[in-house]
């Protein structure tokens, strides 16, 4: 170039054709279009190819996910959107009745205890085929409870269900008997996916076994996995020889929306047929979508609690003591009165604005045989100037600035522990910070991403605390026990928060062994009357479960309870197996419709129309200028 | 003056040049060698940085979860949590220097694979997006530069400076509104988010992604041309008075051919060092915009990865991310020498 610079040739050379900045530009574009075909191709994966095409008449059922799958192995899935998918692909022993939570027949048909409460017996169902044609029998099951007994990583999971298992075995194809070490009430219960043997034994290394490359995936479900790529889709056929009956959709696609706002933007389109939020649609969100035409919003009481818990003095089950918890904590008092300053009344209006139910007793009121609320005399009720008494009466009086002192002498301003990406819980501290600075006690809100190491470690003073309930109680009573407590203060236990009450144990003790229901519901709801006597963990609010649906897509669809339920994630396949299509059928497939092609090629004839007359009007100036 | 008299019978007997290409070789040896210096020095904090992080990775990643003292102990083994420090980073450094990056502790799986599955995906958008977005950003910042003060120098200075200011997280969510849900007249012709619908094979599946592909494109092109357009613009507003181009005007050459054929080959350095740090950056993702069109790349994973903290697989993609930029620079500095001699003698 600089040669022919400095010879001046470039007027004596044939003029080079003038849309070069064309040639360029149209080879820019073809490039970016190679690259993007180039690196879309590679992406076509293998186990696409095994899909089956979908049909233009399938009907089909899109979900707005935002949870990725951690796995899809039963024996390593814990995260909600994983254990919901695992119930459709794998049938349970026993499921939860939609209208009441009661158990009912799943894989098993029924099931009778020993005299001495010992050993189970199930009849497994012999309509029950593995989508490869195999029967389903107790084998499987033996074999699925026995791997989890004996294989570490195949405990990953669902390793708690087992921990009280002797001995499993299947003296014929349709007999199952576990023999116990002690007596266990929830053997109807057992929530894990049972898996076909002759898959699985052949799997390996159960720790590292993602079951997520052969598809489709042999199981028993209603659901059949036909395809799976990570954070973009999870697919499933319906099972039309399920045992219970054929789901009404034919496939049901779990679609990854990580942004709430899209994912309500998608379905507001008809891109997906439902979305749930994460816990919860947003109150903002709900009040845009309530009368949208043909969606319809589902505010249901949710199966969750949103709790106040109080550190009891962090303790291990060695009677070792650990953290750094405000010592005045350990006055029930105290406690009673920080949380009769809550007016709890402000919080579901304000905070959830209206999207909640007031806390009561422990358990949510839509588990109603196990729901308990305090009697008039026992409810720590809405009152500053009682818990005002309360605190006097402790001996934390105020001091000449009004600020309540601690034994030492100095004002008490303790460290409320609060979820970072709750925004819930930035709101409910505020207004407990007001509240409770009436009172003379001063808060700090340690908002943080991991709230975990703290806890753990006992260093806090009071946090947010909130769970999600099962039909059967027994995980959320059970991390209150001091069973539950850290072997050393260096162990993790399954406690929630340290809290060990040796009354609370008893009951606990004796609700496990009662195989009777209404005794056991009767057991249960005097752990809660002691749980609540005892301050440690103060149920604010149940949260609801909001979400929403197409109504052009969705015709009808479970909830749970059928009353006033939720959809997702139920204890059950009920929402998905029950959803019956709109007569316009399922979401649209997001594909490429005839208007989008349409879009798209107007769009590229525009973009090339405009690069041609730039190219044109460029060489008339030029040229115009020579 | 002794090193000039030794030094005159080398430059004699290597010829012409031979010192010039000595200098290069040298000039590209250091860069090579100040490559592999940095790879390590990633290499190294990425293992202890990640370590500064308060907490127990084990008893974050299962808190919450029912789980015995056994399975915890057989969790620290799994993952190597029960060694030493020492002997943790050597295994780490052993592994790393072989390609093997570890196991994700969330998804049970190589952290290369998870890498490898989100890659293609990254480089399809952002590699996308840098090739429209250099190239729009070199053109619009030749013609404001060569227009300077212009009406249409200051529309699209102005432009870019306020793209180049809007978070994309809210641009994106605003042409989703607008082009995928539809607003008034304009119809929503593109899907709301995700990179395929699913279920479609070969031609049906390309055009499916290029469907997907075009708002998050246009929302990374629309926030990212401004920076090229502003430092082309600049660089050649810097060349725009020297005397060079008086002379090749006198010379009678054509305007546009000045502008090509002179000014731009002389201004182009700032904006091919702006070009490969972007390079670099395009393998890291850009997780605002995958998060709201859900787009299932690396930015994502790295998200996931530090929210638990996934440990192996934070220090994967972070080695991962600091390797894609050392290499960028490193072919940066080497291109360099190409485009202007004067470097690397």
């Amino acid at each position: 170039m600089s040669t022919q610079d400095r010879n001046g040739t470039e007027h004596s050379r044939p003029r080079r054709p003038r849309p070069r900045h064309l040639h360029r530009l149209v080879a820019g574009a073809a490039g970016a279009l190679a690259l993007t075909a180039a690196l879309a191709t590679p992406l076509d994966p293998a186990p696409q190819q095994a899909e089956a095409k979908a049909q233009e008449s399938d009907k089909v059922l899109t979900v707005a996910v935002a949870q990725s799958v951690d796995s899809l192995s039963p024996f390593l899935a814990s995260r909600l959107v994983s254990t919901s998918i695992g119930r459709l692909m794998y049938d349970y022993l026993t499921n939860y009745d939609p209208k009441d939570n009661h158990t009912i027949p799943g894989l098993a048909t029924k099931w009778t205890s020993s005299p001495d409460q010992l050993t189970w017996t199930y009849t497994i169902r012999s309509d029950s085929k593995w989508s490869d044609g195999q029967q389903a029998t107790a084998e499987d099951a033996a074999w699925t409870f026995n791997t989890m007994m004996t294989d570490p990583g195949a405990a990953t999971a669902n390793g708690s269900f087992v921990a009280n298992f002797a001995k499993v075995t299947a003296p014929s194809p349709t007999r199952l008997v576990v023999k116990l070490k002690k007596p266990q009430a929830t053997m109807t219960a057992l929530d894990v996916p049972i898996v076909p043997k002759h898959i699985w034994e052949k799997a390996g290394d159960l720790s590292k076994f993602n079951n997520d490359k052969t598809f489709p995936i042999v199981g028993n479900g209603p659901f059949v996995l036909t395809g799976y790529k990570a954070d973009s889709y999870v697919r499933l056929k319906a099972n039309k020889s399920f045992w219970r009956g054929a789901p009404k959709f034919d496939e049901i696609v779990f679609r990854y929306y990580k942004d709430q706002d899209a994912a309500v933007a998608a379905l507001r389109k008809g891109e997906v047929s439902f979305v749930a939020g994460s816990p919860s649609l947003t109150p903002a969100q709900a009040a845009s979508l309530k009368g949208e035409q043909n969606i319809k919003v589902n505010d249901a009481p949710g199966r969750r609690f949103y709790a106040l818990a109080t550190n009891p003095g962090a303790q291990a089950k060695n009677g070792q003591h650990f953290g750094d918890g405000d010592p005045s904590l350990l006055n029930e008092d105290v406690r009673h009165a920080l949380f009769m300053a809550v007016d709890r009344e402000t919080l579901i209006d304000k905070v959830f604005q209206g999207h909640a139910a007031e806390g009561e007793g422990y358990l949510p009121p839509r588990f109603s045989t196990y729901f308990w609320k305090p009697s008039a005399s026992q409810e720590l009720s809405y009152d500053p100037a009682k818990a005002a008494q309360l605190l006097d009466r402790a001996g934390y009086k105020k001091n000449g600035d009004g600020k309540r002192v601690g034994k030492d002498g100095k004002p008490i301003t303790y460290r409320l522990l609060c979820h970072a990406t709750d925004p819930n819980d930035k709101a409910v501290g505020q207004y407990l910070k007001e509240w409770w600075a009436e009172l003379g006690i001063g808060v700090t809100l340690d908002c943080l991403d991991n709230v975990t190491d703290p806890w753990l470690a006992g260093k806090y003073d009071l946090a947010f605390d909130g769970w999600s309930v099962n039909p059967d109680p027994d995980f959320v009573l059970s991390i209150h026990t001091c069973g539950a407590l850290p072997a050393t203060p260096k162990d993790i236990g399954a406690t929630d928060n340290f809290v060990c009450d040796k009354t609370y144990d008893a009951l606990y003790a004796r609700q496990l062994a009662e195989y009777d229901p209404a005794k056991r519901a009767d057991l249960v709801k005097q752990m809660e009357s002691r749980l609540y006597d005892l301050g440690y963990m103060n149920v604010m609010a149940y949260p609801n479960a909001v979400e929403a649906y197409r109504t052009d897509q969705i015709k009808s669809i479970e909830t749970m309870p059928s009353a006033a339920g939720n959809i997702y994630g139920q204890d059950g396949y009920w929402s998905w197996w029950s959803a019956v299509p709109a007569a316009s059928g399922g979401s649209s497939s997001g594909g490429l419709s005839g208007g989008a092609i349409a879009g798209i090629v107007v769009g590229g004839l525009v973009v090339v129309g405009a690069v041609v007359l730039f190219a044109l009007r460029r060489r008339a100036t030029a040229e115009d200028r020579e | 003056m002794a090193t000039d008299v030794t030094s005159v019978p080398v430059e004699e007997t290597a010829g012409p040049g031979a010192g010039a290409r000595s200098g290069y070789v040298r000039y590209v040896g250091g860069k090579l060698g100040g490559a592999v210096v940095s790879l390590l020095a990633v290499l190294v904090t990425g293992f202890f940085l990640f370590r500064l992080i308060p907490g127990d990775p084990v008893k974050t990643m299962t808190g919450g979860r029912p789980i015995s003292a056994a399975q915890l102990a057989e969790y620290r083994r799994e993952f190597g949590l029960d060694l030493p420090l020492w002997q943790q980073f050597t295994d780490y450094c052993g592994k790393a220097l072989t390609g093997d990056l570890g196991t994700s502790y969330q998804f049970r799986a190589p952290v290369i694979d998870k890498i490898g599955e989100a890659l293609p995906n990254t480089l399809l958008l952002t590699g996308t997006a840098f090739v429209l977005y250099t190239a729009l950003g070199m053109f619009l910042g030749t013609r404001s530069a060569w227009r300077n003060g212009s009406l249409s120098d200051r529309l699209n200075t102005g432009l870019a400076l306020t793209l180049y200011s809007v978070p994309s997280f809210w641009l994106g969510l605003l042409l989703i509104i607008v082009f995928s849900v539809g607003v008034g007249p304009v119809p929503g012709l593109f899907p709301t988010g995700g990179m395929e619908t699913g279920g479609k094979e070969g031609l049906a599946y390309v055009l499916d992604v290029a469907h997907h592909l075009v708002l998050p494109v246009v929302t990374l092109v629309a926030v990212e041309y401004g920076q090229t357009l502003l430092v082309t613009r600049s660089a050649l507003l810097d060349e725009m008075g020297s005397d060079y181009l008086t002379t090749a005007r006198a010379k009678g050459l054509r305007d546009d051919q000045v502008r090509r054929r002179h000014a731009v080959p002389n201004a182009l350095l700032p904006t091919v060092t702006l070009v490969f740090v972007n390079l670099g950056r395009t393998v890291a993702g850009v997780i605002l915009v995958e998060t709201v069109f859900s787009w299932p790349g690396l930015g994502g994973l790295f998200y996931q990865a530090l929210s638990v903290p996934d440990l192996p697989l934070v220090q994967g993609l972070f080695l991962f991310f600091a390797a894609a930029v050392i290499v960028m620079n490193t072919l940066a500095d080497l291109v360099y020498p190409l485009l202007d001699p004067r470097v690397g003698r």
